[in-house]
Parts: C-alpha cells; sequence; structure tokens
C-alpha cells in the first residue's frame, strides 16, 4: 500500500530584544539565574504587563518575511496552566487573533521549488527553567517573558526532506530579518513537530504524532523519517496510529513513548484584559517593513545577474546575513565580486572553521579584504604575497599601509626588471644553453632565481615575457 | 484626635500655620485609633514606627502650603502593595507577605507627603460586600457594631466613619468602594476606569477593578482623587486622558443640570426606605434647579449575571499565582508538585474566594466558555450601549447606591445569590467602566444610605459638582456614628 505523509512544524523563535516582551528587564543567554528579572516576572502581586513596542516592530518584520497578512486588530490572551517555570500560571499568548496568518516560504527539495503555507504566527512570552539536582528542584526566571514568536505551517509539508528544507529556509529568512540569531543551540529556535500518513489518495488525514523541542534540523529529519516509517509498519501490521506525543532518542535514532493524548489539553485562553487590543496602523506597518533588510532570495538573483557569480556561490554566500553583508560591503568598497566570493568562502571560510569563531568575532573589516583584493586585481601584489596580507588582514592590519611598510609591492617596471634578469642570465650560461637544447624546464629555474633575487615581489608575468624576449635574444 | 470637625481644608490651614505639626497629628491620630478600633475592626496592621518618622522628616522639610495632602493621615486597603508594609488581601495565602515595592497609588500617596497610617480589613481579595470574608478580623459598623460595615473597602469606609483618619483608600470591582461609603455615610468614588493606576493593586477582576478614595466630605474626595489619578506607563489600561482639577468647580451649581433617574433602580427589590431617602435626593435636586427625568437601563437586571461570569473568570486566572511556590502560603508536610499546589491553595484561600475560583474556571473551560464568558461579554456590550443611550441626552445618573441600609453580620454570609444581588446597582457601572460615586443621602432607620451618581466616562467633574451641590444642601453629612462619634 502506498501512504500519504503529512507534516506539520511549529517552531519557536527568540526574538533579539534589549528587554523582555512585559517588563524591562534584559533579554541575556547566560546570566547568573535570576539575574535579568524582577516583580513582574516572578509574577508577584499586583505587577501588570506593560508591551515592548519593539517585539510587535519584530513580529511585523518576520510576517513580512513570511509573506503574511498582517492582523490590524489584535490582541493577547492568556493561557492556564499550573508549572514552577510559569509564575503567573498564565502565559500570555495570542490565541483569538494573532499577529499574523497566511503565509507561504519557498523551499527546494532536489531541485523542485516549492510553496509551504504558514497557517499563522502569534507573539507570546517565554517561561522561565526549572532544573533538578540533589533532591532539590530549582527555578530560574531568567528566560521568563523573553518575546517569542510562534510560527505554525499549514499541513503542506509531504516528507521529512521537506520538513528539514523548511527549517532551514525558515531559519534563513528569519535570520536576514535581523529580529533573532535563530541558533538552535542556544534554544533560540525550537521545533516541534507533528506527522500523520494516510492511504494515497484518502481525503482524511490519518492520526498524528508529535515530537517537541528538537534541537537539530537534523534530528527534526531522522525523528520525522523514523515516524514515518513506524507509523507505515503499525498500519500495515493492521494496528492503529494512536494521538500521543514521543520524544526522539537521539542515540539510537528512535522515537520513545511519552505520553499518550486524550482529547485537548483545556487552557482556559480568554483575552489578556490588563493588555488593551493593539492597532496596527498602516502607516506603522510601512515605516517597520522599511527597516527589513534584503531577502535571500532577492540577494541570489542580484549575485547571478549583477556580479556574475554561479547559483552556487550566490547559494552559499546567502546561508548567513552575517556572511551576506560583509560581501556585499567588501563589493561595495571597490573588491572584485568574484575575488570577494572566492576569498569568503576559500580562506576565510577556513580561518573562521579552524579558528571555530564566527565572522564578526574576527578583526576582519570588509575595507580591509576589499583592500587586499584591489591590491589584487590590480597587480600591486603577487599572488604569493597575498597569503602574507590575509595573514595580515586578519589580523586587523591596513592592507595597503602594511604592504608598503614591508616593502612588498609586486615589482611589474620592466626597467628595474630588466637588469636583474640579465644578472641572472650572466650567472646561469648552463640554463641558456639548456633552454636552446629544447629543455623547457630550464626556463623554470630562471624565473626561480629571478623571484629569490626580488624576495618574490616580481610581477611573474612580466618577468615571464621579458625573460623569453631575452633567452631569445642570447 | 478624631476627624469629624476638619475636613482637608481646615487641617491643612492648620498644619500651615502651624498649629499643629505632622508628627503632633500623626500621634494623635494613633491614639485615637487605638481608643476606637478595638470596637470596630477597620485595621488589619498598623505602620507606626514609620508613619511618625515619616511624620517627623515632613516636618523638618516643612508642609507645603500648595498641596492639601502633606502631612495628613491616610490609611489604605490591604490589597494594595505598599513596600516594607505587610500586605494581606485579608487572606491567609498571604499572612507574612511582605512587599518588596509600591503601588503607584502608594508611591504618589509618598510623593504628596500624606502619611500612611496602616491597612484596612477588607473580603479576602476584594470578595464579597460585607468585610465578613476577611481571614483576620470581622469589621463592625460604627451606626450599628452588630451590622456589617458593607465591603469589599468595609475596613476602609470604617475608619473614615468612625472618624479615624480624614482619607482611605479601597478598591472597587462591582461597588466594593461605594457600597460600604454608602452603610457608613461617606462619600465613595470609584473613577472611571484607566482613571487610576492599577499596578500595586492585586488583581481580582482586571477589566473591572478601579481604586478609589473614602472620605467624609466631597471636597476632601475631590482632593484625593487629584492625589491618585493619571496615566501610568506600568499600567497598559491606563488612560492617557489630561486629569482636571476635581475641586475645582464645586460651587453648589447644578441649575439646568439634566439628570437621569432609572426606573430599574427604583424598582423591585429596594427596601421602601431606601427608595424614600433617593425621592427625597431626587426633590432636593429639583429644588436645586436641576432636573431629573426617569429613563430606562433595560439590560442592567443582566449585569449581576454577566458581572459574576467575568470578575470570576479573571479571579481564577489572577488568583493562580498563589501556587505556594514563590511567596504566601505554603502547605506544610507535602509530597510532591501538585501536592504543593492542591494543599497550598485548599488551605491558604478561604471559601468564597474558593467558589469565585470555580465559577470562574468553569466558565472560562472549553465547551462552556461561549454560553457564558462570551455570552456575559456581549451582555457587558448591551449594557455599555444602555449607558451611552442615556448619556446622549443626560449629564448624569443617579440612583440608589444598594438596595438596603447595612444588613446584620452573619444573616447574608450564607446567602451567597443574596450577598451578590446588594451588587446589582452597582455592577453596571464597572461593566461600562464609568465613574461612580456614594454619597451620604439620608438614613433609613438610623442607618446611612448613599446616593450614587453616575457619569460619563472621564467626567468625575459633574459627579463632585453635584454632590458637593446637594451635600452642603443637606445636613446628612454632619451626622457622626455611635462609635468613635463625638457623644
Amino acid at each position: 500500500m502506498n501512504f500519504e505523509t503529512t507534516i506539520g512544524l511549529e517552531v519557536h523563535v527568540e526574538l533579539k530584544t534589549n528587554s523582555k516582551i512585559f517588563s524591562p528587564s534584559p533579554v541575556q543567554f547566560g546570566s547568573e539565574p535570576n539575574a535579568n528579572t524582577n516583580v513582574i516576572d516572578w509574577g508577584y502581586p499586583g505587577v501588570l504587563p506593560t508591551p515592548n513596542k519593539g517585539v510587535v516592530e519584530a513580529g511585523i518584520k518576520a510576517a513580512t518575511a513570511l509573506h503574511a497578512q498582517i492582523e490590524k486588530h489584535t490582541y493577547f490572551d492568556r493561557k492556564n496552566y499550573f508549572y514552577p517555570d510559569n509564575p503567573k500560571a498564565y502565559q500570555i499568548t495570542q490565541h483569538d487573533k494573532p499577529i499574523a496568518h497566511d503565509g507561504w516560504i519557498e523551499i527546494e527539495v532536489d531541485g523542485q521549488k516549492k510553496k509551504v503555507g504558514i497557517e499563522e504566527m502569534h507573539i507570546e512570552e517565554d517561561a522561565g527553567k526549572n532544573t533538578h539536582e540533589n533532591d532539590y528542584s530549582y527555578v530560574d526566571l531568567n528566560r521568563q517573558g523573553t518575546p517569542l514568536i510562534e510560527i505554525v505551517s499549514k499541513p503542506e509539508i509531504n516528507s521529512p526532506e521537506e520538513a528539514y528544507a523548511y527549517c532551514e529556509a525558515l531559519r534563513q529568512r528569519i535570520q536576514f530579518t535581523g529580529v533573532s540569531d535563530v541558533k538552535m543551540e542556544e534554544g533560540s529556535m525550537r521545533v516541534d513537530v507533528n506527522i500523520s500518513i494516510r492511504p494515497a489518495g484518502s481525503d482524511k488525514f490519518g492520526v498524528k504524532t508529535e515530537m517537541k523541542n528538537l534541537n537539530s534540523f537534523n534530528y527534526v529529519r531522522k525523528s520525522l523519517e523514523y515516524e514515518e516509517q513506524r507509523q507505515q509498519r503499525v498500519l500495515m501490521s493492521g494496528g492503529k496510529v494512536q494521538q500521543e506525543t514521543r520524544r526522539f532518542d537521539e542515540t539510537t535514532g528512535k522515537t520513545i513513548l511519552m505520553r499518550v493524548k486524550e482529547g485537548s489539553d483545556d487552557y482556559r485562553y480568554f483575552p489578556e484584559p490588563d493588555i488593551p487590543a493593539l492597532n496596527i496602523e498602516d502607516d506603522w506597518i510601512k515605516k517597520v517593513q522599511a527597516e527589513i533588510p534584503e531577502m535571500p532570495g532577492s540577494r541570489r538573483e542580484r549575485y547571478i545577474n549583477e556580479f556574475g557569480l554561479t547559483a552556487y556561490d550566490a547559494g552559499v554566500l546567502t546561508q548567513t546575513k552575517e556572511m551576506s553583508d560583509f560581501f556585499d560591503a567588501t563589493v561595495a568598497k571597490g573588491a572584485d565580486p568574484k575575488l570577494a566570493s572566492n576569498y569568503l568562502q576559500g580562506d576565510v571560510n577556513a580561518y573562521l572553521n579552524e579558528n571555530k569563531v564566527g565572522l564578526l568575532q574576527t578583526d576582519l573589516t570588509p575595507a580591509n579584504l576589499a583592500g587586499m583584493i584591489k591590491m589584487i586585481s590590480d597587480e600591486t601584489i603577487s599572488s604569493k604575497i597575498a597569503k602574507k596580507v590575509f595573514k595580515a588582514i586578519m589580523a586587523g592590519s591596513e592592507p595597503v599601509k602594511w604592504v608598503n611598510d614591508k616593502g612588498l609591492v609586486q615589482l611589474s617596471d620592466p626597467a628595474k626588471l630588466q637588469p636583474i634578469i640579465d644578472e641572472v642570465l650572466e650567472n646561469n650560461q648552463q640554463s641558456i644553453d639548456d633552454f636552446k637544447n629544447g629543455k623547457d624546464r630550464a626556463v623554470g629555474f630562471l624565473v626561480g632565481q629571478i623571484m629569490k633575487k626580488t624576495r618574490g615581489q616580481a610581477n611573474p608575468k612580466v618577468v615571464n615575457q621579458l625573460l623569453m624576449t631575452s633567452l631569445k635574444a642570447r | 484626635m478624631n476627624y469629624f470637625d476638619q475636613d482637608l481644608t481646615s487641617l491643612h490651614a492648620d498644619l500651615v500655620a502651624k498649629k499643629i505639626s505632622a508628627l503632633e497629628l500623626t500621634k494623635a491620630t494613633f491614639a485615637n485609633l487605638r481608643q476606637v478600633d478595638p470596637q470596630l475592626g477597620a485595621f488589619l496592621n498598623l505602620n507606626e514606627d514609620a508613619a511618625l518618622k515619616r511624620a517627623a522628616e515632613i516636618d523638618a522639610k516643612g508642609i507645603n502650603p500648595d498641596n492639601v495632602m502633606a502631612g495628613i493621615p491616610v490609611a489604605v486597603k490591604d490589597n494594595i502593595v505598599t513596600k516594607g508594609l505587610t500586605t494581606t488581601a485579608a487572606s491567609k495565602m498571604l499572612e507574612n507577605f511582605v512587599p518588596v515595592y509600591d503601588a503607584t497609588v502608594v508611591e504618589k500617596m509618598r510623593a504628596s507627603d500624606a502619611i500612611i497610617i496602616g491597612k484596612n480589613n477588607m473580603d479576602e481579595f476584594a470578595m464579597g460586600g460585607s468585610t465578613e470574608n476577611s481571614a483576620f478580623k470581622v469589621t463592625h459598623n460604627p451606626w450599628d457594631v452588630s451590622r456589617v460595615p458593607g465591603g469589599s473597602s468595609g475596613g476602609s469606609a470604617v475608619a473614615v466613619a468612625s472618624g479615624q483618619v480624614p482619607v482611605a483608600f479601597g478598591s472597587d470591582t462591582g461597588g466594593s468602594i461605594r457600597q460600604p461609603s454608602s452603610f457608613n455615610g461617606v462619600v465613595g468614588m470609584k473613577p472611571t476606569y484607566g482613571r487610576v493606576s492599577r499596578w500595586g493593586l492585586i488583581a481580582f477582576g482586571s477589566s473591572l477593578d478601579q481604586i478609589g478614595p473614602i472620605t467624609r466630605s466631597v471636597k476632601d474626595n475631590a482632593a484625593a482623587l487629584n492625589m491618585i489619578a493619571g496615566y501610568d506607563q506600568h499600567d497598559g489600561t491606563s488612560s492617557k486622558q489630561a486629569v482636571p482639577d476635581f475641586t475645582a468647580g464645586l460651587d453648589g451649581n447644578v441649575k439646568g443640570m439634566k439628570i437621569a433617574l432609572p426606573k430599574e433602580y427604583m424598582g423591585e427589590g429596594i427596601d421602601p426606605k431606601v427608595r424614600e431617602v433617593i425621592n427625597n435626593a431626587v426633590k432636593k435636586f429639583e429644588e436645586l434647579g436641576a432636573t431629573v427625568e426617569e429613563v430606562s437601563l433595560p439590560n442592567s437586571k443582566y449585569g449581576v449575571s454577566a458581572y459574576y461570569i467575568i470578575a470570576s473568570s479573571e479571579a481564577s486566572s489572577n488568583l493562580q499565582r498563589f501556587d505556594g511556590i514563590r511567596y504566601g502560603f505554603r502547605a506544610k508536610d507535602v509530597k510532591n508538585l501538585e501536592d504543593v499546589y492542591v494543599r497550598s491553595r485548599s488551605e491558604g484561600f478561604g471559601d468564597e474566594v474558593k467558589r469565585r475560583i470555580m465559577l470562574g474556571t468553569f466558565s472560562l473551560s472549553a465547551g462552556y466558555y461561549d454560553a457564558y464568558f462570551h455570552k456575559a461579554g456581549q451582555v457587558r456590550t448591551m449594557i455599555i450601549n444602555d449607558f451611552n443611550k442615556v448619556f446622549e441626552d443626560y449629564d448624569m445618573i443617579m440612583g440608589p447606591v444598594a438596595p438596603t441600609p447595612a444588613f446584620k453580620i452573619g444573616d447574608e454570609i450564607s446567602d451567597p445569590i443574596t450577598m451578590y444581588m446588594n451588587d446589582v446597582l452597582t455592577i453596571p457601572v464597572n461593566l461600562a467602566g464609568l465613574p461612580g460615586m456614594s454619597v451620604p443621602a439620608g438614613f433609613a432607620d438610623g442607618l446611612p444610605v448613599g446616593l450614587q451618581l453616575i457619569g460619563k466616562a472621564f467626567d468625575e467633574s459633574t459627579l463632585y459638582k453635584a454632590g458637593y451641590a446637594f451635600e452642603q444642601a443637606t445636613d446628612v453629612h454632619q451626622q457622626t456614628p455611635k462609635v468613635g462619634g463625638a457623644n
């Protein structure tokens, strides 16, 4: 029997704001427990939430990046449940009228492009964190009130590969808006998945199982692959898939039953009375949208059409916003786009991998990279010298000054090169004889001697020309 | 000293003229309070050391002649948080809770050099109309100590009515300032929703709660509202509407004022003696040159039902934070997390609070939300529309505050529905977010009866103007109760 797979994703993205969504406490990763909290985050008697305007603006940006409709009359709801990391015993979220709905993003699997619909996107607050140690439980409310957006896909993803591609595309688009770091390892992007299968052609969805808080895109794919197979085995053997929450075991690659869902939880949602409904005016939307940086797709097209890069190179450069921004800035400083692309993907990338740092953590600047590339293009330095200059610019040096100070400017003036060539020829009669006898490798030896005399600064192209002319004249 | 013979204006004059110092006034206030309050139980806890220290500081820097609240002793309902001063909301749940921050209204009191004397008894978490739901003590009506003071701001109203303080602050979710003011013969204002910041008010019904002043005179009340009103960035529901000087325009002139008298407020269920007092008040307003005409608020009869669903639903959510984890009461010998929640809440909350949490939880539950919470919201809209329609033609609405004068302690506490019906005339005002004031209007069998004045949103000024004119034209406010009274 053939089955069709239906996958839904709920993706939580932590917004990169200075302060929390409803309190002035700072949003910071890795602080002392409860350092970033105040009475609002503690859910103290008498406190009230005050919405952070920046969060709404981030929501507008993210919604725009997802091609979603922005709900101009939107409000918050309370989701009620008891848990120690949830100090008010309700989460302020959006249930009835989320800030955005009906969007889409484009994914690509095996060269096939597909639009995946976004059901809705809402703004909410994150909870704190419970930890358990030595028979005690500890509550850290630093994360309490961190602004989140939750993006809910339509049931239009049909394979684990597509789910993976969806995560990648989503991460990339959100990252390019600048509203979040979208780092899985720091928890600023968290993915819940659900999957069901049905006989091909059936018009009713199957029973779905879900897996929460998967912490890499690979695990998203692997857990879905496993679940897809497992559900098929259950159905093929005449069994029924149960609605349940399962956990993905990273070591075995299997999913394990956590709890069976009976009906749905009752969170007693109702409109948050402490926060008046938001009326988002068109002017505000326009103003915020104007601040959104260029999206990766548009950048890729520009790189291919304007700069003549290959689709592959354009793709690599737009993997992250920081790389793409760096590339654009380098080109804007006058660097040849192809050379800039090669350097960023080659030497720079190797440096980052070797030193395990991010691009913005290095001392390299677009101006310095462009400075070096311009010297290569106009043959001020040789590619050999460029290796040294590269090390210098990675250490923060200004390339033109550095090359001048070290006296490494390439020697291209024939008037200066000719005497050196003549001198080398005088001292190497044997090589001249070899050349005359048809032994071409004598040329290589002679060039090496010339380069040695000029400490590598001679322009190899000019040297070659002059040398050949001189040899033939002898 | 008691505060029967002086109002804020005369006290202020004495303070400025140094006839009395803030410290002497504060000491005298505590001396009198120790005589009077043991019979009444208006206060839950006193702030004596800090108050005396503050009074001395205010004396040292001098009384600002432009600030009528400087050096004035005030009392605060115990659901308004006060930094460093135990705040319990009259609940065992918060028996030893000492807040680390001040409510905005308390900050404003401190900034105005008002001196906080202590915290007033109330119904637990402001749920009730008799102050009998306090976990800690019974408060008695100074006009007849066998009777309730009303509620939930019963302690605040009694503290003023018995002359212990000139000003107290209460909160009103469905009548909790106006009804005890009526029962105690004092002036109580529930301002427009959003007029006063709720930051630091322990939430009951968030869309209904509002803090307001209780005083012996209308002018004092206006001065006290001046002190606490205004937008607050900590409260997203507070309004940016300009705050006028509420003491301006108190000239006794109501000529040409158009007043509406809803027939629903004078009909069945209203004690005939209460009706008589209100009818006399109507005559008085007509004598003063106002016109009073009967109107209809047809949906007000659904107000009580809608209110108990909306307020209880919000409360069921607001009170979830009292879970025994971070502060307040925690049950002993708990076995696990669920046990912490269940036993702390079972042992920490009183019966009325539990009743409303259950009612609210039910009203919000899947499958019942549409029939209850959602429907109640629709009724609320209809009630708002009723008021809007009347205010197209009238400046103010008037009627009784409560269907009866103060009832006997113990009479209604076992009958929640009768108790809830006490709020039938005050609740619609909260549902519509309008300002409402209780002004002493007369007596029924020796018990005070209040006249309720209801205004357009943010038009407290008209209520003060009318209340002042009525007060000056009658001698009701000059009467003093048995306990704490001059004789």
